[in-house]
């Protein structure tokens, strides 16, 4: 039966669709969560992150594609909470797929990387922020469109330091990708001259601010765990969004939080409407029936790198959209006020770091001032002379 | 001291062709339409509009302004004479850009959200048509002879070519990166169209649909992404094009037989459009940043003004 049901599969996957030259297949992988629980009452929670991006991606290369006899369809997987991504990667190999979407964690894309067919395929990770994946970890056959967490923590330090907000109290989440994000922020702290005045962790429970008196458990909690010596910025490095929105108004010391709470870091945001962004929000939110999160946004570029790449070439040819995609001929328009295209040296998309308050965009780095041999974009993350990816 | 800057100042206006002309700003972020006079270089009225207005026609006549009012989905109709909104022309959703058609009669619109063009008949106040075009239309031409309307749809990366009379798609040309405006030439033979993201400007031969050659834009101590190509205007002998430059705060002045740069004029930040004076002599550019105009005098080869209109200036006209 198993045999049977997998047979059928590949027939699908590799139906006419994909036996006409004229159609690009890309494969999508995600996996099922278990849904992060809203935070507070306007907050909604969301199953489909990622894919829907990875739908609109598609929907916009083929509205060019139409044009020059090109099409495009996108193959989804969507794993079960712990399953391993090697069947999928093999069977989509087996359809012939060259690009998959990797919207997977950090342990899962290394896997569907050396999963059996890999070897012939480009994963475009589009969630993963680790920043090991960059370096140490990097691999030949993955690019990234997410940012890395070294991105987004330059993104907001250029932001604090050309706001001369240089002294910062960092407050360190305690699962290990909040370890991971203080220590991007200590690093972009270190590298545009702002400095660490307090450095320590958030040691209480997460508490469920939204019971009838939450709040009154909160106004007592949080000046507690705030009480240090004087600071400009309150940087926050909570990722699982469990307490970082809790912090803001209640800190002993009025001041602003920044970081993955208030004043926030982020490849994408459903605030901006800048550089032509309000015709891809409204296409999203036509489509998806919510906001575009900024996922969707990192897989929407994954597939639409694709699709620019096949508009150029005037071809669905694997081999030299990979190729396109990686040289410095590429150039996306990512609604972010300038092109984007691929680092050489360990496959991340350079791109602007938003900066986004709650309602409204608040600004958008490279920061003005923060220069490069290269392009001010190249400011933000890793860069090629601190690079030790070796593909 | 004031005799002498009263004299200065006379000597200025002297110095600038004291054309009796009228520029129409649109700024996009206070909801208005400015009013400059061209002789002495002055605000004259600023005109309530709808919501994000951006491009601006006149009507053949002159006795008409129409502004795209983007976030109210309709073409604001300002009478001239009376310096007010005095009616409005429905254009689909989410209008930027539009362009009136030579017959006088036919607006045709950029419905950015819809990846539509709307065909508007002005006297009978309605959509007539519309054509299907790609990813988020933006730039609108019309031929000098009407045959064809060009549309450019920024994330397709592609002009439409349209039969103004069938409405229908005659060829679709693949552009650079994020394509903005199109122009023709005044003799319709040659299509321009301006980049964003790649900064470049393509032209083609109208007739042919070839590509005849691309224009890249240089502006020393400005990084390749800060160069971006935008709004345009060639000069009635069809001899020079002028671009506008977007984030490298210049406009570029084209030799259209050459397709090279000549140079560069240093005006506000982030012009967006430019519009040429009716005796040619003098080109004014929206500045989106600073909030004001550019005059340049081009004969002198100096930008000679700015003149603050109000916030976020987009879309400029000249008219009598």
């Amino acid at each position: 039966m198993r045999l049977m049901l997998a047979l059928l599969y590949l027939l699908l996957i590799a139906g006419p669709g994909a036996a006409d030259e004229q159609t690009m297949v890309i494969g999508y992988i995600g996996q099922q969560r278990k849904p992060a629980l809203p935070l507070g009452p306007l907050d909604e929670a969301v199953a489909d992150d990622g894919l829907q991006g990875a739908r609109l991606g598609i929907a916009d290369d083929d509205s060019t594609g139409r044009f020059l006899g090109q099409k495009f369809r996108l193959e989804e997987r969507i794993l079960a909470p712990a399953e391993a991504p090697a069947d999928a990667v093999r069977q989509f190999a087996d359809a012939g797929i060259a690009f998959v979407i990797a919207d997977l964690d950090a342990a899962p894309l290394l896997q569907a990387s050396a999963a059996s067919g890999a070897e012939r395929m480009t994963l475009l990770n589009s969630r993963a922020p680790d920043d090991v994946l960059r370096q140490q970890d990097c691999r030949r056959n993955v690019m990234h469109t997410i940012p890395s967490r070294a991105m987004l923590a330059d993104g907001l330090a250029q932001y604090l330091v050309w706001k001369r907000w240089q002294r910062w109290f960092l407050l360190v989440g305690p699962h290990p990708q909040d370890q991971a994000m203080a220590a991007a922020f200590r690093r972009a702290a270190a590298r545009f001259g702002a400095e660490i005045t307090t450095d320590q962790p958030w040691t209480f429970r997460p508490a469920n601010g939204r019971a009838d008196t939450g709040h009154v458990t909160l106004q007592t909690e949080i000046p507690a765990v705030t009480q240090v010596s004087d600071y400009d910025v309150l940087v926050v490095a909570d990722e699982a969004d469990e307490f970082g929105a809790y912090l803001e108004g209640r800190t002993a010391l009025p001041g602003i939080v920044a970081g993955t709470q208030g004043l926030v870091a982020t490849g994408w945001s459903a605030v901006s409407e800048e550089w032509g962004a309000t015709q891809l929000q409204d296409r999203f939110h036509r489509q998806a029936g919510r906001w575009m999160l900024p996922s969707d946004y990192a897989a929407w570029l994954a597939v639409r790198s694709i699709g620019e790449a096949a508009t150029r070439l005037h071809s669905l040819d694997a081999v030299a959209i990979g190729k396109y995609m990686r040289s410095d001929a590429f150039l996306l328009a990512g609604f972010k006020g300038q092109g984007l295209s691929f680092r050489a040296w360990d496959g991340q998309m350079r791109q602007p770091i938003l900066i986004a308050g709650p309602r409204l965009l608040i600004s958008s780095s490279p920061q003005p001032g923060f220069l490069h041999q290269r392009t001010p974009l190249d400011t933000l993350g890793i860069d090629l002379e601190e690079s030790t990816c070796k593909f | 001291m004031q005799v002498l800057m009263a004299l200065l100042l006379a000597t200025l206006a002297l110095a600038v062709p004291a054309a009796a002309e009228t520029i129409y700003v649109s700024n996009e972020q206070d909801n208005t339409v400015a009013v400059v006079d061209g002789a002495t270089m002055t605000l004259l009225a600023t005109i309530d509009t709808g919501r994000r207005p951006r491009g601006l026609a006149l009507s053949t006549d002159n006795k008409m302004l129409f502004v795209a009012e983007g976030d109210d989905n309709r073409i604001g109709v300002v009478d001239i004479a009376e310096g007010r909104v005095v009616g409005e022309l429905p254009s689909g959703a989410d209008p930027e850009f539009f362009v009136v058609h030579p017959d006088g009669k036919r607006l045709f619109v950029a419905n950015e959200n819809d990846n539509l063009v709307s065909v508007v008949d002005i006297a009978a106040v309605k959509v007539i048509g519309t054509v299907d075009v790609g990813v988020e239309p933006e730039g609108m031409a019309a031929s000098a002879d009407g045959r064809y309307v060009a549309c450019t749809s920024e994330t397709t990366s592609m002009v439409h070519l349209i039969d103004a009379s069938t409405l229908k798609l005659v060829d679709n040309l693949l552009v650079d990166t994020r394509p903005r405006a199109a122009s023709f030439s005044p003799d319709g033979k040659q299509l321009w169209v301006s980049s964003e993201i790649r900064g470049t400007v393509t032209v083609f031969d109208t007739a042919s649909r070839a590509q005849t050659g691309k224009i890249e834009f240089e502006v020393p101590g400005i990084r390749r992404e800060g160069v971006q190509a935008v709004g345009m205007a060639m000069s009635r002998d069809g001899a020079t094009a002028y671009v506008a430059l977007g984030p490298a705060n210049r406009i570029a002045e084209v030799d259209v037989k050459t397709l090279t740069v000549r140079r560069l004029y240093l005006v506000g930040q982030r012009p967006w459009h430019v519009a040429l004076s009716a005796d040619q002599k003098r080109l004014v550019s929206a500045n989106g940043n600073s909030g004001d105009i550019s005059f340049i005098d081009l004969e002198n080869q100096e930008v000679v003004k700015s003149l603050p209109v109000g916030r976020g200036p987009w879309g400029v006209v000249i008219g009598p």
